[in-house]
């Protein structure tokens, strides 16, 4: 029973619809060995932050594609710290434009994996910021 | 100790950082555990078990729902599979718990058996300690789900709601020793489907042939998704309660789990001294002897056991 397992929420915010690629990275760190949390559709950036603090995760992965990322990624940033668990990392993925990804990590979001990623290289990031 | 100031006074974040420390260091929590043992005992535990996909999930969600309409403070333990061969998990239950997740009254932790066999992980007693500390009234623990033989769930709650959905086999599967031993309420969810009246009655003749005559598990009929006779299963919950209370059963029930607990604290104790021999070359000397017949591995045990004994007495397992 001893040992770390690093804890990942996979969090799907906002309306659509598509979870496939949250799937598809669920089920590859779990075959990583971590301990994968996973809420389903729809969920709401304060639903996210108090389901990392009961669960807690080592790190949020958000996947947006619905076009909102400039709106939620902030709200959870803010919620975070609002909460006072800013030590939880945050990562996104989905259908992220290219020229809004410097200003997403300024406000602290450690990583954005665009549509085409490596599984193996989300794996690596995980592995090498959970320390 | 600060960290027990906070959870009493319902701080979550230490409730979650507590129960991670159960799960990743148990030697380090007990420290923690040991003087919030005195802040526990108030909760009852409910137990909800069952196959793959019976609805365990949703029955726990439907039921939270009522209770906290009652004004009842609810914790909720979500077990799912660690995989054997990669250490990894994919914890799910959440999903069908959405609408819990802001209410502040509710406190949920996904959690995987991390090895453990019979349906629990681990930590599961432990965290059922902290959650009582941190005021929940009910407790609930959602097993994995379950095939036959996952029976500790009845070492840990008061009361066991054993959830059955038809579809699943033959009458002969319901007479099968292990699981349909345990519950104190029996479910058939998916009422809706074909077969359920059938499981009914099959279950209901079972019980009829069981010699315990101080409680008649009660056999429900539950259409979970649409909200159907969780009403009632709350209804039988509380009566069983009412009469583990009156009967003296409760009582009875927590010192046989207390007992079992000691038990298996004190495995785990001895399993950890006996891995600092394996660490020190010191097993591999007796596999080596056992091997080349020099020795029978019953005398080693019995050996190896003195050995045990005698350093333990003289302050810890150090060297072989």
């Amino acid at each position: 029973m001893e040992g770390k397992k690093i804890r990942v929420l996979i969090a799907k915010p906002g309306l659509d619809g598509h979870d496939r690629g949250a799937k598809v990275v669920a089920r590859a760190l779990r075959d990583a060995g971590m301990e994968v949390i996973y809420t389903g559709l729809r969920q709401t950036p304060e639903q996210i932050v108090e389901t990392a603090i009961q669960e807690d995760v080592d790190v949020i992965g958000l996947s947006i594609l619905s076009g909102a990322h400039t709106h939620l990624f902030p709200k959870v940033m803010e919620l975070l710290k609002e909460n006072n668990v800013e030590d939880i990392i945050v990562m996104g993925g989905g259908v992220i434009p290219e020229e809004d990804i410097p200003e997403l990590k300024r406000i602290g979001i450690a990583e954005i994996f665009t549509p085409g990623t490596d599984t193996r290289d989300i794996i690596k990031f995980i592995k090498e910021k959970v320390k | 100790m600060e960290i027990i100031e906070k959870i009493i006074n319902g701080d979550r974040r230490a409730t979650a950082k507590l129960i991670t420390l159960v799960e990743n260091n148990f030697s380090q929590a007990q420290e923690i555990l040991k003087k919030l043992y005195n802040y526990t005992g108030n909760a009852l535990v409910i137990g909800i078990t069952g196959p793959p996909g019976s609805g365990k999930s949703t029955i726990t969600d439907k039921l939270t729902k009522i209770l906290r309409k009652k004004g009842k403070k609810i914790g909720i333990i979500a077990i799912d599979p660690t995989s054997p061969f990669t250490g990894g998990a994919l914890l799910g239950d959440r999903i069908r718990m959405q609408d819990l997740s802001l209410d502040k009254g509710v406190f949920i932790r996904s959690m995987s058996t991390r090895g453990h066999l019979g349906g629990l992980s681990q930590a599961t007693q432990a965290t059922v300690k902290i959650l009582d500390a941190l005021g929940k009234d009910i407790i609930f623990i959602e097993t994995v789900g379950v095939g036959q033989s996952e029976v500790d769930i009845v070492k840990v709650a008061d009361t066991v709601v054993l959830i059955s959905m038809p579809g699943m086999g033959d009458d002969v599967q319901i007479i099968k020793a292990g699981i349909m031993e345990i519950g104190d309420i029996f479910v058939v969810n998916k009422a809706d489907k074909e077969g359920s009246e059938r499981l009914a009655t099959e279950i209901e003749m079972m019980l009829d042939l069981s010699q315990n005559s101080r409680w008649h598990p009660p056999v429900l009929k539950t259409i979970a998704t649409d909200n159907v006779g969780i009403k009632k299963l709350l209804e039988e919950i509380d009566r069983h309660i009412k009469h583990l209370k009156e009967s003296g059963e409760l009582e009875q029930r927590r010192r046989e789990s207390t007992k079992k607990e000691i038990f298996d604290l004190i495995q785990e104790q001895w399993k950890e001294m006996l891995s600092t021999f394996i660490d020190n070359g010191f097993l591999n000397k007796i596999v080596t002897k056992i091997i080349k017949r020099e020795e029978d591995p019953y005398t080693a045990v019995e050996k190896l056991s003195n050995i045990l004994v005698q350093s333990y007495t003289q302050g810890g397992v150090k060297n072989g």
